[in-house]
């Protein structure tokens, strides 16, 4: 219910309606009237009224909250069947199904909960929180967490694994060896100095 | 297991980090098969004395399970999954894991010593050294059946040597060799 006077600035009172005993059950939705009346906002000071009035500010940038993994990786949703080759040079996070081969050498993949993968795959990092059939070959680390299945062979260089995950296969874990530095050359033997356009002139034979 | 590299071994039991970064850390590979988690889930949880009898499931579960190339591994850890198995699917899987033994290639099993036990602890084995392994409790399950020293003889029969010790907790460690 709303009253308001005229003229002059309108004052607008909200009451909430008690329901009486007896009363009919509200049928209709909310009139546009009772809806609150949204509040007038004041625009934040700038740094320059903030300077003139002497209150001490931060001008850093407001920090950034860390972004949840899933949200910065490339996702395929629960309810997306892919079936094919799936090439990807960024993170990719798999709720959904995939059929055939994943490739992605440089990137972190990781399986979802309702996520199911038949695939061979290929990444630098895994982690598994849901279903993989196929075979898995990683550059860095895979991690099997708790209730996710595997089944399939493994190679990797790091490899995690949660009580109460499942994996049937082979685990061949890679050492990372220390890239081989190649030894220094013996200095090769300066190159004859340019021989002087006199000298050249001369065993041309050009005599003057 | 820790004179020579690159021996292949399968484990049995349930998948844990603790045989995994042992077996690594001796330089061996690694391959894992929960035989119990398998059992489930072809023949349920149901009395493993009905339920494994039945034929159609049983050449599932021996269709399904240690499909390994004959003579590929050098040890197999079978842990306490034998008490979960029963007649004659049991003979067939012992069958199958003498056939992917590796001539002279060990197994090693455990049994509860109490042969007349209607439940059973079921336990996670995990090797955290070399003298000293862990046991993690799984819960107590029915086991299809129990045994005796005369029984464990009998069902390694074909095995060249058997080597029987009694470890805590009501176990007794069997170590076979083919």
């Amino acid at each position: 219910m709303s009253i308001g006077f005229q003229p002059g600035p309108a004052i607008v009172i909200h009451c909430k309606q008690i329901p009486k005993r007896g009363d009919p059950p509200q049928m209709w939705n909310r009139k546009k009237d009772d809806e609150p009346m949204p509040r007038p906002t004041l625009a934040p000071p700038t740094a320059v009224a903030l300077a003139r009035e002497g209150i001490p500010m931060n001008t850093l940038p407001p920090p950034r909250l860390a972004e949840p993994e899933a949200a910065r990786a490339a996702s395929v949703g629960k309810s997306v069947v892919i079936k094919g080759q799936l090439y990807s040079r960024e993170d990719l996070y798999i709720d959904g199904e995939v059929e055939g081969t994943v490739d992605m050498p440089e990137s972190r993949l990781t399986v979802g909960p309702n996520g199911k993968v038949v695939a061979g795959i290929k990444a630098r990092e895994i982690v598994v929180v849901g279903t993989i059939h196929g075979n898995v070959e990683v550059g860095d680390k895979i991690e099997i967490r708790k209730d996710a299945k595997l089944v399939g062979d493994i190679r990797t260089v790091r490899l995690v694994i949660e009580d109460g995950a499942y994996f049937k296969g082979s685990i061949d874990i890679q050492r990372n060896e220390p890239k081989a530095i190649p030894a220094p050359r013996p200095a090769a033997p300066a190159p004859p100095p340019a021989q002087p356009v006199v000298q050249a002139a001369a065993v041309g034979g050009d005599k003057r | 297991m820790r004179d020579c590299q690159g021996l292949e071994i399968l484990d049995l039991g349930e998948f844990n980090q603790a045989n995994r970064d042992y077996i690594a850390s001796l330089g061996h590979r690694l391959f894992h098969e929960d035989l119990v988690a398998g059992i489930d889930q072809i023949f349920g949880s149901g009395d493993p004395a009905t339920t494994q009898r039945h034929p159609e499931l049983a050449h599932e579960f021996l269709s399904q399970t240690m499909q390994f190339e004959p003579g590929q591994f050098d040890a197999i850890l079978v842990w306490d999954t034998l008490h979960y198995t029963a007649r004659p699917l049991l003979d067939a899987v012992t069958a199958r894991l003498l056939s992917l033994l590796r001539s002279r290639g060990h197994m090693l099993a455990l049994f509860h010593a109490d042969p007349r036990a209607e439940q059973v602890q079921s336990y996670s084995f995990r090797i955290t050294g070399p003298d000293s392994l862990e046991l993690h409790s799984r819960g107590v399950r029915r086991p299809a059946q129990l045994f005796t020293n005369r029984g464990i003889e009998k069902l390694f029969d074909r095995f060249a040597s058997i080597k029987f010790y009694l470890t805590r907790d009501s176990l007794r460690e069997v170590l076979v060799r083919k």
